[in-house]
């Protein structure tokens, strides 16, 4: 029954009257102060994106002089000879990222539907707590954990050394966005399968990940983006190549490991084909977390 | 107490039906008062007041229906507002019956007056008693009021059969006196359907207070069962 | 065809909070039973029971007698298998909102692990002919979201949703609430075509709802069930007066 009857009702005798109290009309310096916030929140917006694009235009003034047809098909010259490229370096960076994709992804986004599904307690808290800490240790020591754990085993430097290391720290980004977006799927969807007779293994994967699974593209993403251009973890499993290697299990070329060694070289070539290398690099991230995206898009729906 | 306006609309709709029963009322006990002392003006008093039972019947219909479009009353409130209107409907015959025996005391004063083998006093406070009582066990909501009523009707129906053979007799007798006595015989009659219409008041203030049909002798013992509705 | 259901000495617990209080009823084959109550009188939960769904919910509990036909609900049947006989339509429209029209409706059949192609096309009309959803949408099955459909729309797509696993009992726990008088017009409607096939317990704030689609009504108070009878008994005279105190709005 609509209980608003009764306010309206004859007879009816309020308890207390809402006292009668007057609004200010709005003052000159609440609007000046209106006006100086929205400018604010617009210059920090400008602040956040000028030294990207900073970044990025001083790559291309620097680098892109250097870019030709020899950079991206061959490989390094001995020093002090002119031309010669980081070929071996772009697919070794790809060999790498994929390695540290194919064993992070998997790993992260398991963790993040244990914590989100069935971590809601102590267990779940504990493993929140370590991978925050994972989060917050410097690359370079999980460079030397991927070097103790793998490049001593095999006693020698290799591509999948190096993806392990990235694993490493791809995990406890994509394990912490992947819990947060299934967090965000509502109960209610949940309800819905489970009402239909579906399992809760079955529930989870093909409904609430499913539903997230924008979100969790982008976690995975962030994380991509973020070890990409890693060279710490690298120094010691990738080690680096000047030639061309296609064997995981050999010393393997990197795009930033190439960059460092060319960037603290005495040659001025090496120089500028370092920043080339970023140029290129910067275009590859891009590039991968771009194709993604719209990989993603195109298989939505309307309406979703 | 959630509701309040509805609340106050089925009070004023009660109140409503409590004034035209008082009009109905009296609009009887004059026209028999009016047979007893052979008076032309009460007879007029009958006939004018009718048009203020008519504008009440509608009024009420008015007040329900709308009550039954905008609030959705259910159980008790439900009944209520059904038994309502046919309560008034049966009001509004009432006042006819009143209407009609006024018209035969208007015919009865123009012819000489006659001894006739009929007490219409007596059967006429029978008849405004059970009207009161059923009124009465609407105000008060008790079915044993109501109950009582249904029990009086006997008593009306057998006096009208008595006044029937009398009258019949006496036309047969004295055919100089049959305008008289046919005039008294349709008053006895209209008195019998006064409380034919009291019987029906009572058997929906029932329905209403118990959610009992107890119409065409169905047995009011049956109230705790749900109430099968036949016409048969 | 519907199955009949008999609960007995039926109570519920959230943790150590007790929802329902020994609950008996017998709910018959082929109709439809309504459940009304104020809110938190327990009804949600108590059809929460029938389906097991209630116990989704952390430390959440029951003890007592469901029988879902000859199917004993808490004693070694799996509440994936009772599931799947006892469909269940939400409050709130819940389709999966990644899915398309045709993908929500097959949801179930191909989660479990069905994949005829044919048979599943088939499952798939029928369902949305029966939710009356089918003139709607038949153009844009493959295309369009199930999210992207109207308010209405959406929980007729729950229903053949539900529908398309064939259960012998639909609960529905409210699913009117969000919906315009239009919409609820149609779910209404179909509620009633749907009777013949199913066996229907819907839980409802709206009594004239309750009144219009359902043959039986109980009425809940305090996790215990107060009356339960026949709609018209309820509505016109029912026999506990807290049960008249809430259909004619007198209650609290």
């Amino acid at each position: 029954m609509p209980d608003t009857d009764s306010n309206t009702a004859a007879g009816f005798v309020p308890q207390s009257s809402i006292p009668q109290i007057s609004i200010p009309p709005i003052s000159l310096r609440r609007r000046v102060m209106d006006h100086v916030m929205t400018g604010v929140a617009v210059l920090t917006v400008a602040l956040v994106l000028l030294p990207l694009f900073a970044i990025f235009a001083y790559l291309v003034y620097k680098g892109i002089g250097s870019i030709n047809l020899a950079f991206l098909t061959q490989i390094p010259k001995p020093p002090g000879e002119p031309g010669g490229g980081m070929a071996n370096a772009i697919v070794g960076s790809m060999v790498i990222l994929a390695i540290a994709s194919l064993l992070g992804v998997p790993l992260g986004i398991g963790a993040g539907i244990f914590l989100s599904e069935y971590g809601r307690n102590r267990y779940g808290d504990i493993v929140r707590f370590v991978s925050d800490v994972l989060n917050g240790v410097p690359s370079i020591v999980i460079g030397i954990v991927a070097y103790g754990l793998v490049v001593m085993r095999q006693k020698h430097f290799s591509a999948l050394a190096g993806g392990v290391a990235l694993a490493i720290m791809m995990v406890p980004t994509i394990a912490r966005t992947t819990e947060q977006m299934l967090l965000l799927v509502p109960q209610a969807i949940r309800e819905a399968a489970y009402g239909l007779g579906v399992s809760r293994w079955r529930t989870t994967l093909s409904i609430t990940l499913r539903t997230a699974t924008s979100g969790v593209i982008t976690g995975v993403m962030l994380a991509f983006a973020r070890v990409a251009g890693e060279t710490a973890p690298l120094l010691f499993t990738a080690f680096g190549n000047q030639y061309w290697n296609w064997r995981t299990d050999q010393p393997t070329a990197a795009l930033s490991l190439q960059i460092f060694t060319y960037a603290i070289s005495p040659f001025d070539e090496w120089h500028r084909q370092a920043w080339a290398g970023a140029l290129v690099l910067i275009v590859l991230i891009v590039g991968a977390v771009a194709a993604v995206r719209i990989a993603v898009k195109h298989g939505t729906l309307a309406g979703a | 107490m959630m509701r309040t306006r509805f609340q106050q609309q089925m009070e004023d709709l009660r109140e409503k039906l409590l004034r035209m029963g008082g009009l109905a009322e009296l609009a009887v006990d004059r026209a028999t008062q009016a047979y007893t002392e052979r008076d032309l003006t009460r007879c007029q008093l009958v006939l004018e007041n009718e048009s203020l039972i008519n504008a009440a019947e509608r009024e009420i219909d008015e007040m329900a229906f709308d009550i039954l479009a905008t609030q959705q009353p259910a159980a008790t409130d439900l009944r209520f507002i059904l038994a309502v209107t046919k309560i008034n409907a049966d009001l509004e015959r009432v006042g006819d019956q009143a209407v009609n025996i006024a018209e035969r005391v208007m015919d009865l004063i123009e012819l000489p007056a006659v001894e006739l083998p009929v007490d219409i006093p007596r059967m006429a406070t029978a008849v405004s008693a059970m009207v009161r009582r059923a009124l009465e066990s609407f105000v008060e909501g008790k079915a044993e009021l109501a109950q009582a009523v249904l029990e009086m009707d006997h008593v009306v129906d057998r006096m009208r059969d008595e006044a029937f053979i009398m009258l019949v007799r006496k036309m047969n007798e004295e055919p100089q006196v049959t305008q008289q006595a046919l005039d008294a015989l349709l008053v006895a009659r209209n008195l019998e359907r006064v409380a034919d219409h009291a019987t029906n008041i009572s058997e929906d203030v029932i329905f209403w207070v118990l959610g009992a049909d107890v119409r065409h002798h169905a047995q009011a013992a049956s109230a705790a069962q749900r109430p099968e509705r036949s016409e048969a | 065809m519907g199955v009949g259901i008999t609960v007995e000495h039926l109570n519920a617990f959230y943790g150590k909070t007790q929802a329902l209080f020994d609950i008996n009823i017998a709910v018959l084959a082929n109709h439809a039973t309504a459940l009304i109550g104020p809110s938190g009188c327990g009804k949600s939960t108590f059809i929460r029971c029938l389906n097991r769904m209630h116990e989704t919910i952390p430390e959440a509990r029951v003890d007592g007698k469901v029988l879902i036909g000859d199917l004993s609900v808490y004693n070694g049947t799996s509440a994936t298998q009772l599931r799947r006989r006892v469909g269940m339509v939400f409050q709130k429209a819940n389709p999966f909102p990644t899915m398309s029209i045709y993908d929500n409706v097959a949801a179930g059949l191909k989660l479990n692990g069905f994949r005829n192609r044919k048979q599943l096309d088939e499952v798939v009309h029928k369902s949305l002919h029966n939710s009356a959803l089918w003139d709607e949408v038949k153009d844009h099955l493959h295309k369009k979201s199930g999210a992207s459909l109207s308010g209405g729309q959406q929980q007729r797509l729950c229903i053949a949703r539900a529908l398309a696993v064939q259960p012998e009992v639909l609960l529905m726990d409210e699913p009117c609430s969000a919906l315009d008088p239009i919409s609820t017009g149609k779910i209404e409607e179909l509620i009633f075509q749907l009777k013949e096939q199913y066996t229907i317990v819907i839980v409802t704030h709206n009594m004239q709802q309750a009144a219009r689609v359902a043959e039986f009504t109980g009425f809940f108070l305090l996790g215990k069930m107060i009356e339960f009878d026949k709609t018209e008994k309820i509505f016109t005279n029912p026999s506990d007066k807290r049960t008249e105190d809430y259909v004619t709005g007198r209650f609290g």
